[in-house]
């Protein structure tokens, strides 16, 4: 496990500062696990700069851990906070889906 | 729990199976499921498809020491172990001694989103995490299926499942994948493409307002299986299939003959009664005695010390007692001692296979070496004709695989052909013995005779069947120019039969006196004729006598005369053959 804290401290879009607490799975460096965390650091700095924070779980060293957050497809994102958790499967390469995802845009936007 | 694990065939297996432990499963399998393969269980909504995979895993667990892995897609841990606690499945024990793991598997359609690409390796991770923690050898999925409401890409959860197969596979675990039956096809999503050694196919009709369930072994490569629909049941000791007729027909065969408790109905069977272990079936309309003569045999049954279950679907048991009370035995005795036990049911309570569960239960409890199910008609009334006499068969096979000597009645409507048992198993029967009515003079009376008796000769005869104080009676009918004569045409035909016998041994009495007589009177002639030749005898000798007497005196006188004429010496008085010398 490792976590890669990025925090700016710039409240970009809110006046109250809130801290996203993501989470992705992922089962060894496979190619669409690093797809997937490249996508993502992309999109959290380009939404959610200095807000954020990503948790990477390797389910190859962890198995264990997949039970909680009731993990089947790899890579998962998962949104911890702010609630209700929000899963996102996939290796986040539509930005569209991904943001609809993290209800950081409406789907009707 | 007592469950008897069916040992695999000898013959060579082709396929190395996993005994599933589950009651006849394995027998219709021939040895249970493919080892280290999967095997797919589909079937309709409640059906007993996840009840099958978590008895596999318990069975497995307890009886084999067999770890295993359940994947529940459905129900959590904790429902899933209070949906089986009423089996007697304690699955949080088996958790905590390792034996077992179930890991709950959700995928809310709703909280995800899906992105891009991604494959299901989160699913094989946990699986193989679970195998590993408790070195499972069995694994059930329990519905896979759901992932393809969870998940809307297609494509990848097909080729992910391909892929799942082909590791559980490579795991070498065997493994049960249930899934919904579809419109048209064994499931709902087209599994079976993917899973192809073993289908077991789980059904639940209503027929006539009762539910029976049913296995069928669609298809299962590399061994042979039995193709028919077989009925299952689930009750308090799990999942229990009864195979409608064993596969194999090796009975052993006992030489020795128990008595039927009437002595001359055992003299009609060549004079030792029936053998052990073999069906009986007892037949006839409605007050024949069908009855009364299964009481006989419990009795028989009883006295020599052993155990008899009595099945009664018509009365209750304070009813049998008294009625039997009434024919002079009283079976009370042998209730208190524990060796006559009452099962009493209305045929309707339960499905067939309720009934044959049960009988089957208790068989296994009261370990008897005679059942009687009186009547066996009873279970037309709870199924269709052709279930019955299925059930029927597998009843008799069953009994007959134990040893246990079956006594059935049949109560045959009146207008049927007798010779034809109602729920038709004549054909497994090895003694059938036939009471009928025969009505004449105004009067019904009872005939037993003895249609067919497999192994033993035995008496060609109509009996009549007498149910008198002491129990019941065979007298031997009268057979007259009438035809056969029963009740009082008997008796007033016996009545003159003696009377006849005793004017005959008159009539001898007397000509025995007539030949006394007459040889008296022969024999008087006899002796007034002998007294008459005496007489004769004696004067004839007198007239002998007296002539020899008259020659002497008249040759004396010649000579005399001869002397005095004083001629010459001898002349001319000789004899004239003397004179002419």
């Amino acid at each position: 496990m490792k976590k890669e804290p990025h925090r700016n401290g710039h409240a970009v879009q809110n006046a109250e500062p809130k801290l996203w607490q993501l989470r992705l799975y992922i089962a060894g460096k496979t190619p669409k696990s690093v797809t997937a965390f490249e996508n993502l650091k992309r999109i959290c700095e380009e939404h959610l700069a200095g807000e954020y924070e990503i948790e990477v779980v390797d389910l190859i060293e962890n198995p264990r851990l997949a039970q909680d957050d009731q993990i089947v497809a790899i890579p998962t994102l998962v949104r911890k906070l702010p609630e209700p958790i929000r899963k996102i499967i996939g290796d986040l390469s539509d930005t569209e889906r991904t943001l609809v995802g993290l209800q950081l845009r409406s789907s009707t936007k | 729990m007592t469950k008897t694990v069916m040992k695999p065939k000898s013959a060579p297996v082709s396929l190395p199976k996993c005994t599933t432990g589950i009651q006849g499963l394995d027998e219709i399998t021939g040895g249970g499921l493919p080892k280290g393969r999967p095997t797919l269980v589909c079937g309709g909504a409640g059906c007993g498809k996840t009840l099958l995979g978590i008895e596999f895993l318990v069975r497995g667990a307890v009886l084999f020491d067999e770890p295993g892995v359940f994947l529940a897609f459905e129900e959590t841990a904790e429902e899933l172990a209070q949906n089986v606690r009423s089996l007697g499945f304690d699955l949080e024990d088996l958790i905590e001694k390792k034996k077992l793991a179930v890991d709950y598997i959700h995928v809310e359609r709703s909280e995800i989103e899906e992105t891009g690409e991604y494959d299901l390796e989160g699913l094989f991770i946990r699986l193989g995490h679970a195998i590993d923690s408790i070195g499972a050898k069995r694994v059930v999925l329990d519905t896979l299926e759901t992932l393809f409401s969870g998940l809307s890409n297609d494509s990848i959860l097909r080729s992910e499942l391909r892929r799942l197969f082909r590791w559980l596979k490579q795991r070498g675990v065997t493994a049960i994948i249930t899934a919904e039956k579809g419109n048209g096809s064994l499931t709902r999503h087209g599994l079976e493409e993917y899973v192809s050694d073993c289908v077991l196919l789980l059904d639940h009709r209503v027929e006539g307002q009762i539910s029976t369930r049913r296995l069928r072994i669609v298809k299962y490569r590399g061994s042979s299986h039995g193709t028919n629909e077989f009925p299952f049941l689930i009750d308090e000791g799990g999942v229990s299939v009864f195979p409608i007729t064993s596969l194999q027909l090796q009975h052993k065969a006992s030489a020795e003959r128990i008595s039927t408790g009437v002595p001359a109905l055992d003299a009609m069977l060549g004079g030792q009664g029936v053998y052990r272990g073999s069906s009986v079936l007892l037949s006839g309309t409605a007050g024949v005695g069908k009855t009364s003569l299964a009481c006989h045999a419990a009795n028989a049954c009883c006295q020599r010390g052993e155990r008899c279950l009595y099945i009664a679907f018509e009365e209750s048991e304070a009813q049998l007692l008294r009625n039997m009370r009434s024919i002079g035995l009283d079976l009370e005795p042998w209730v208190k001692k524990g060796l006559l036990r009452f099962q009493v049911a209305r045929p309707t309570m339960n499905g067939l296979e309720m009934h044959l569960a049960s009988i089957h239960k208790q068989v296994e409890a009261f370990q008897p070496q005679l059942v009687i199910v009186d009547p066996i008609t009873s279970f037309v009334s709870s199924g269709t004709g052709p279930e019955a006499s299925s059930m029927m068969m597998r009843l008799v096979d069953y009994l007959k695989s134990r040893e246990i000597t079956a006594l059935l009645t049949n109560l045959n409507h009146a207008g049927t052909v007798l010779e034809q048992s109602e729920v038709e198993i004549s054909s497994l029967i090895d003694t059938w013995l036939l009471l009928r009515d025969i009505e004449l003079n105004g009067e019904r009376n009872r005939g037993l005779y003895i249609l067919k008796s497999r192994g033993m000769s035995h008496s060609n005869q109509i009996r009549e069947f007498l149910l008198t104080d002491q129990g019941v009676q065979l007298t031997e009918v009268y057979l007259g120019p009438e035809g056969v004569l029963t009740g009082s045409a008997r008796l007033a035909q016996e009545a003159k039969e003696k009377a006849t016998a005793v004017e005959r041994s008159l009539e001898i009495e007397r000509k025995r006196g007539e030949l006394e007589r007459r040889q008296q009177a022969l024999e008087a002639q006899i002796a007034v004729l002998q007294l008459q030749f005496q007489t004769d005898k004696e004067e004839m000798e007198r007239d002998i006598t007296c002539e020899q007497a008259y020659l002497e005196k008249l040759e004396q006188g010649r000579h005399d005369m001869a002397r005095s004429r004083k001629s010459d010496s001898n002349g001319h008085i000789v004899t004239p053959k003397k004179a002419r010398k």
